[in-house]
């Protein structure tokens, strides 16, 4: 009898974890219940799999275990004259398990996760924690924050959800484009930490990217019209296109310089470029817009040292202008490094107040390298080392450590 | 089908004396005609207009004893001049209502939501 690795039942919980939870969601019409449901299920599976074998439909299965477990316990909890479980027991009479052809049960939990009324941080990590299924220690640290800061975040941000009574659908038309700049943040940030996940052995979850990428689709068919929608998907298809050259045949990260162009996804660069030049004739630039005009100038030289530096440059200062901030202002200072050299760019660097982001440390030691500044250099590459968990990521800097 | 919730939208103003009776005038006009609106669609439960804090007084038990003492429980800059109960099906048509009310009063609107009430 086959007997799945317990990585298979991972690789299902980060599949259909926010799916799981956006269709329980909606049949309780609560998110707690829904949460709970669905790690009910997901413990059940890790029980039973191993000896039973993965189900047909495993995503299916998780749905249809959970709904069916919340039930059980709700109509425990509504004989004994709870008023919340009855509510949402009522609430699941009517909703099939089912989602429609049009209807995306994630898209509209993405909409009540990026609620206006939810802080910024509260926003991406719910959606991060509901949606991405990510863990609560994986999102502390991409925010650079203490778990149990973002555990407290995660409860105080759901309860409001649940008392305050925020809704559970997509807003309004008139209300959708004021509604779309928090969720395309969050979207971003998800594909960001599938192609750099904080921690373990794997450089990129191409799961979570693939799913920023497809709620990027989603949100681009939802508002054609809105280019930093757009802009994001561009952002994202165009990075994306890089992902198998990204790490070399041992798993070695490499640098966008050092990359093997060939190997780049062209049908995916196509589509970036053909997303950038729609999006830009709009006239209403922003931050992701810019950011993917970038990247395509990278997608369009043949070899690094083609690169247009100049016209990068002019991004980074447009983008400066529209989104001024000192990732944006690392970011360009790399820029500046390729077009007034090193000694330039890290007196920009060394201005910026970045210490606890592992990259400020990685450029900063790129840039004393190249000054044959070397014991600054060696410093800098520790602090870098130190501050990432992704061992790609670390293998990658102890080595450009020992480069003299 | 959907459960009706109660919202407290509370208005807060600066403490002092009020704006000039031309200043306040279309003001009034204005929070009067949001509150119309609210009666006209059923979402009104309640309204209160407040007198300033400085004619408020504070009781507080201790040791078997009751203390009384003039003036209001905490001194601000702002205090709640006034205030809206209303029904709404969810926070957006909550904040739908305050958002009229925060244009018409001028000032800036709390939305509170209020605990289930059995039988409501």
């Amino acid at each position: 009898m086959p007997v799945p690795a317990v990585a298979g039942i991972e690789r299902v919980f980060r599949e259909e974890y926010g799916r799981a939870v956006a269709v329980l969601a909606r049949v309780f019409g609560d998110i707690d219940i829904a949460e709970d449901a669905v790690q009910d299920a997901f413990t059940e599976a890790a029980r039973r799999w191993p000896s039973a074998g993965l189900p047909p439909s495993p995503a299916g299965w998780i749905i249809t275990t959970a709904r069916n477990r919340a039930i059980d316990r709700l109509r425990r909890e509504a004989a004994r004259d709870d008023k919340h479980a009855q509510a949402a027991l009522l609430h699941a009479q009517d909703e099939p398990v089912e989602e429609g052809p049009v209807r995306d049960d994630r898209l509209r939990l993405m909409f009540t996760c990026c609620h206006p009324a939810l802080g910024a941080a509260a926003r991406v990590a719910l959606t991060l924690r509901l949606l991405g299924g990510l863990t609560t220690a994986e999102i502390a640290r991409a925010f650079l924050v203490p778990e149990t800061t973002m555990a407290q975040r995660l409860v105080r941000a759901k309860a409001k959800i649940r008392d305050a009574g925020i809704p559970y659908r997509i807003p309004a038309e008139a209300d959708l484009p004021a509604r779309i700049s928090g969720v395309l943040a969050v979207v971003y940030l998800i594909f960001n930490e599938g192609y750099t996940a904080s921690s373990g052995e794997t450089l990129a979850r191409a799961d979570l990217c693939a799913e920023a990428i497809r709620l990027g689709r989603l949100l681009a068919r939802l508002m054609p019209d809105e280019p930093e929608v757009l802009g994001l998907l561009a952002l994202m298809v165009l990075t994306e296109a890089r992902r198998a050259a990204r790490t070399s045949a041992d798993g070695a990260l490499v640098l966008l310089a050092d990359q093997d162009r060939a190997r780049w996804d062209r049908a995916l660069i196509a589509e970036g470029q053909v997303l950038v030049r729609q999006c830009l004739r709009r006239g209403r630039p922003g931050p992701y817009q810019i950011q993917a005009a970038i990247s395509a100038v990278h997608s369009e030289a043949p070899a690094a040292a083609a690169t247009d530096w100049d016209q990068i440059l002019k991004l980074y200062d447009q983008l400066l202008a529209v989104a001024p901030g000192p990732v944006v202002a690392l970011n360009r200072a790399v820029a500046v490094a390729e077009v007034d050299g090193p000694a330039a760019a890290l007196a920009l660097v060394d201005g910026l107040d970045l210490g606890g982001y592992y990259l400020f440390h990685a450029v900063r030691a790129d840039l004393l390298r190249r000054l044959g500044r070397r014991a600054e250099a060696d410093a800098a590459y520790e602090a870098a080392i130190a501050g990432t968990g992704n061992e790609a990521e670390r293998a990658h800097l102890t080595l450009a450590k020992q480069r003299r | 089908m959907a459960e009706m919730k109660q919202y407290l939208l509370s208005i807060y103003q600066p403490d002092g004396d009020p704006p000039p009776p031309e200043v306040l005038e279309p003001i009034m006009r204005d929070v009067d005609a949001v509150d119309a609106e609210l009666r006209a669609s059923g979402a009104w439960v309640f309204t209160g207009g407040l007198h300033p804090p400085d004619t408020a007084t504070v009781l507080r038990a201790a040791d078997g004893e009751v203390l009384i003492t003039d003036g209001p429980f905490a001194e601000g800059k702002e205090h709640i001049g006034g205030f809206w109960i209303i029904r709404a099906p969810d926070l957006d048509a909550a904040l739908g209502w305050a958002r009229k009310a925060a244009a018409a009063c001028r000032l800036p609107v709390e939305v509170r939501p209020m605990v289930d009430v059995a039988g409501d």
